[in-house]
């Protein structure tokens, strides 16, 4: 097996991912497909850093996974408060782009 | 360690296996995670595809990443997000339906696009030759202490930066989910002087206590035999429907009396007979 | 000595600066801050003008370079004046008489409450006018030539209570604003010509440029002197203007401003020399002018408009001899000085009538004035003498030149101007001796009964039996307003003689303007015989008509041509018939063009757009997931681009 078959694993995860956060309006749903994008871009990381034989790929999904994890702190923060005042974790409900 | 170095642009056939298996539990799940109804259920999903990740990643020769994988992603992040679940509400099940004219095959349309694009450019890509990572695992004498070595050198900015990053997102959580309190706490002592000034020094009854028939409407006897008030929900209390349990404790008298001269009732009539 | 020359224009720049910005407290002194300085500017003029006699007549210009105005590559233009014999002439007599009318203001202006203000405005006319007379280039001339512009409209409008004056102001403004537009384009197409506007360089460069070019710049130049000296076709301003303050006339509309189309020829000289088809445009507008202003004196009952009519055709003289090319050009100036003499000194003489009458200014109330006024008379006599050419006085020499230059022109042409030149002159003699016998011969119009009032007409009328119906008081006037007359009159009596003897005025301005003798069919005394005759023939027929019988009180119906007169020659209905109409139709039209085509054009684009944005704002429905969407949409399309311009 060619090892770039983890890039079109990595390519197919992402692409479900992405499509996940346009189609489901519970936030905390959503916040799981970005993590799934950010997971599939860390395996295509990886599958790079064997590829060329360094380990700066690693590197790259490790400060990945930390910037990752800060994000979901404050994204978890920013759902709970949300759902305090709306009492609700859709992402429709706030569409109050539109005026 | 010596394997993976030596498959340089083919994979050991267990890896092959691993790969097709494991591969296609994760896109079932990442699909799961899309599709299922219940936050819960996606957020296991997800775990699940994040476990055969870190296999994948161990796999590649990524030994750091795939234990870090395992423990603060599947372990710690995801557990983050089922507590906000359950902080949410675990039961409430969103439904599928779409209320956005056209979004959902506009996200169908542009998911596949960009999928055959993504997957276009990596088979354009010239990926022929592998490195493997024998050598990168190897020279500073395994992949954690070659990680270390590169973010104690290359990137130690990089890595400075993350840490005033999580500092920063810890504060900003706090900040975010903190809520003010508008009055004092009150403290124990303040508990119970206003207990001893309300007259109230019992514990207080729960509703029904001494109750005979449908309770919601008859008032709770304190332990000293009063009836309370309070323990009658302040709707009937308001219409004057309470009833109060102490007539009807002399109507159950009256009964038994009732009950007890009626078997007796010759005694009583003889009683009158004979006067 | 060239550093004086900035002082000149600083003084009464800075009067009017401290008297228009400097309130009410100012308004006891005023007036004597004005007059100071306009002396102050006079005596600095002297100054340099004994300088320059010490000179050798080739190095006695001047030149001073205060800063670079706009100092851009390409495009040069220095607040820089110069100082030559032309543009001394013009100082000294700018100075001077604005020195004199300045203190026949104080006197005249005495009961207005806005004294100070019209000071301020004098001081900054005085400025503007020197500007204009010492720039070294063409766009600082512009300046001044606006500056006096500006001024001009402030004091016409001075009185701007009355309709009519602030009507006058606007026309004046308005018509003015053409001839300066000739000017605007005259000094564009000179950058374009020759790449400057200073007058060395541009005067220089005549030689090397195409006629067709020099002919449209000096066509250009003559329609601003048109609108600046009142000169056919843009001379209907002139008449109005008399709606100002008396000393304002004088000043402005008779001695200085109305002049600066003569010096701006005069100075641009090089440029008429190289084209004659402009010249002889020149010409043309000057024998008309001439003619017309003449025939609109004769008409005019108001004193006032009499003499505006009587400056137009001065100034037509002036624009001819200018219009002669080197023959004329220093007779043009000649006359020029002179008659800023006499001119000023009769319009001082119409301001003092006016004043002892009561502000009237219909001749026909006037009438045997000249026991009251004595002085007013005699100055206003020295005036009439000298403007219709009385042997020995200042506007018999000038004039004289100016008809011997015009049959020296030569050829048919000179016939015909010369003739026209003497008919004015006849026609001269007529309406200023008509304006002579109404004022100060004849019966006594102004008095309301028949008979002569009990009281002693010498005395003093007291000032609240002044007033609009009361019967007039003539009474001579305070000695401010009479000395500058009896200055005045002195100019006119001796200037012309002093300048012609020994031709020293010629000497004076040769090196500036150049001289050409020319060749006159006649000899000069045959013309100044003629001249003589005309002068008889035209004095005489005034005292038939007005001199031997008395004048009616009220303007009898008159002929054809004196109805046409006494309405500018139709000239305002000419002008509204042709400009004002044609102007509205053309605007009519362009409305309605503006209306169906741009406004059609422009809201067909803000329909369109608004509809477009409609549809737009579809897109815009604030679900963040939509936007999610577009973004996840326009990645994709980034990558294909990639892709395809790595596969290209």
């Amino acid at each position: 097996m060619n090892p770039v078959n983890y890039l079109y694993l990595a390519a197919l995860l992402f692409t479900i991912g992405a499509a996940g956060v346009l189609i489901r309006r519970n936030a905390i749903v959503v916040f799981m497909c970005v993590e799934l994008m950010l997971n599939a871009c860390n395996l295509a990381f990886v599958t790079f850093s064997r590829m060329h034989g360094n380990l700066d790929g690693q590197i790259i999904a490790f400060f990945t996974m930390v910037v990752a994890a800060a994000e979901v702190v404050v994204g978890l923060a920013i759902i709970v408060s949300l759902f305090r005042s709306r009492h609700s974790a859709s992402v429709d409900d706030a569409s109050l782009m539109k005026l | 360690m010596t394997g993976l170095a030596a498959a340089a642009s083919q994979t050991s056939t267990g890896e092959a296996v691993q790969f097709w298996v494991l591969g296609t539990v994760a896109v079932i799940g990442a699909l799961s995670t899309v599709l299922m109804k219940k936050a819960v259920h996606s957020a296991l999903s997800l775990a699940g595809t994040m476990i055969i990740l870190a296999v994948f990643y161990l796999a590649n020769g990524a030994y750091f990443l795939g234990i870090v994988q395992i423990v603060v992603y599947t372990g710690a992040i995801m557990m983050l997000f089922l507590f906000v679940v359950m902080l949410v509400g675990v039961t409430a099940a969103d439904s599928l339906k779409e209320t956005i004219k056209g979004q959902r095959w506009l996200a169908a349309g542009c998911g596949l696009g960009f999928g055959v694009l993504l997957i276009a450019g990596i088979g354009n890509a010239s990926l022929k030759s592998f490195n493997g990572l024998g050598t990168a695992n190897t020279v500073h004498g395994g992949n954690v202490e070659g990680l270390a070595s590169l973010i104690f050198t290359k990137y130690v900015f990089a890595f400075e930066i993350t840490g005033a990053l999580l500092i920063t997102a810890t504060v900003g959580a706090m900040v975010l989910t903190h809520r003010e309190r508008t009055e004092r706490a009150k403290t124990q002592r303040e508990m119970s002087e206003e207990r001893v000034r309300s007259n109230h020094l019992p514990p207080l009854p729960a509703p029904g206590v001494y109750a005979r028939h449908n309770a919601v409407d008859i008032a709770g006897l304190l332990p000293d035999g009063t009836p309370s008030e309070l323990t009658v929900m302040n709707t009937l209390r308001k219409r004057g429907q309470m009833r109060d349990v102490s007539q009807e404790s002399l109507a159950g008298l009256k009964a038994l009396e009732q009950r007890s001269g009626e078997r007796l009732g010759r005694d009583t009539e003889e009683e009158e007979v004979a006067k | 000595m060239e550093n004086l020359i900035a002082l000149l224009v600083a003084a009464p720049l800075l009067g009017a600066a401290v008297l228009l910005c400097g309130g009410r407290r100012l308004d006891r002194a005023g007036h004597w801050l004005g007059t100071l300085l306009a002396a102050a500017s006079f005596v600095v003029a002297v100054v340099l003008f004994t300088d320059m006699l010490g000179k050798g007549a080739e190095d006695r210009a001047l030149h001073q370079k205060l800063f670079s105005w706009i100092p851009v590559e390409g495009f040069q233009a220095d607040v820089a004046f110069q100082l030559d014999q032309l543009s001394m002439t013009f100082v000294l007599l700018i100075t001077g008489v604005g020195t004199l009318i300045h203190i026949y203001s104080i006197g005249y202006m005495e009961h207005d409450e806005r004294r100070r203000r019209f000071f301020g405005y004098l001081n900054l006319f005085l400025a503007a006018m020197l500007i204009l007379v010492i720039a070294d280039n063409y766009l600082l001339l512009y300046v001044g030539w606006e500056g006096v512009g500006l001024a001009s409209y402030l004091l016409i409008g001075f009185w701007q209570h009355k309709p009519s004056a602030a009507t006058a102001a606007k026309k004046a403004f308005l018509v003015n604003r053409v001839g300066d537009m000739g000017l605007s384009i005259a000094i564009m197409l000179m950058f374009t010509t020759f790449g400057t506007f200073a007058y060395g360089p541009v005067l220089e460069a005549t030689g090397e440029t195409s006629e067709g070019k020099l002919t449209a710049i000096g066509l250009m130049l003559l329609l601003a002197a048109c609108g600046k000296s009142a000169q056919v076709p843009l001379q209907s301003w002139l008449g109005d203007a008399m709606e100002g303050p008396t000393p304002v006339s004088a000043l402005i509309h008779a001695a200085t401003m109305v002049t600066a189309g003569v010096y701006l020829i005069v100075r641009s000289g090089a440029i008429f020399n190289a084209a004659p088809d402009a010249q002889m445009v020149v010409v043309v507008v000057g024998a008309v002018t001439l003619i017309f202003g003449a025939i609109v004196g004769c008409a005019k009952d108001d004193i006032k408009k009499a003499l505006a009519g009587s400056t137009m055709s001065q100034i037509g003289y002036m624009i001819l001899a200018a219009g002669l090319g080197p023959i004329g050009y220093v007779f043009a100036i000649m006359h020029l000085v002179t008659h800023g003499f006499f001119k000023a000194g009769l319009f001082l003489g119409a301001g003092s009538v006016m004043h002892g009458m009561n502000d009237e200014v219909d001749m026909r109330k006037y009438g045997g004035l000249r026991k009251y006024m004595p002085v007013t008379f005699v100055t206003f006599g020295l005036g009439y003498l000298a403007i219709i050419g009385f042997p020995g006085l200042s506007g018999f020499f000038s004039k004289d030149k100016i008809i011997e230059a015009a049959f020296a022109k030569g050829g048919t042409e000179g016939w015909i101007l010369g003739s026209v030149a003497l008919l004015g002159a006849a026609i001269t003699a007529f309406y200023m001796t008509r304006v002579m016998l109404m004022t100060f011969f004849g019966e006594e119009r102004w008095r309301r009964t028949a008979t002569p009032s009990p009281d002693a007409p010498d005395v003093e009328p007291a000032a609240e039996t002044r007033g609009e119906h009361a019967e007039p008081h003539p009474h001579e006037s305070p000695k401010s307003m009479t000395i500058p007359m009896i200055v005045l009159a002195f100019g006119s009596v001796f200037a012309g003689g002093f300048f012609s003897i020994g031709d020293r005025f010629l000497h004076w301005l040769e090196p500036v303007t150049g001289h050409d003798h020319g060749d006159a069919p006649i000899g000069a005394s045959t013309v100044t015989a003629a001249t003589m005759v005309a002068l008889v023939i035209g004095v005489a027929i005034a005292w038939a008509m007005y001199g031997r019988k008395p004048v009616p009180v009220a303007a009898p119906r008159g002929s054809l041509l004196t109805r046409a007169a006494r309405r500018d020659l139709l000239q305002d209905d000419f002008n509204h018939v042709v400009l004002v109409r044609g102007g509205e139709h053309l605007t009519r039209s362009l409305v309605y063009v503006d209306h169906t085509l741009v406004d059609g054009v422009v809201n067909g684009t803000a329909a369109s757009m608004g509809g477009l944005s409609g549809r737009l704002r579809k897109l815009q429905n604030g679900y963040a997931r939509s936007y999610a969407v577009s973004m996840f949409g326009g990645t994709a399309v980034l990558i294909a681009a990639t892709l395809l311009m790595r596969a290209v």
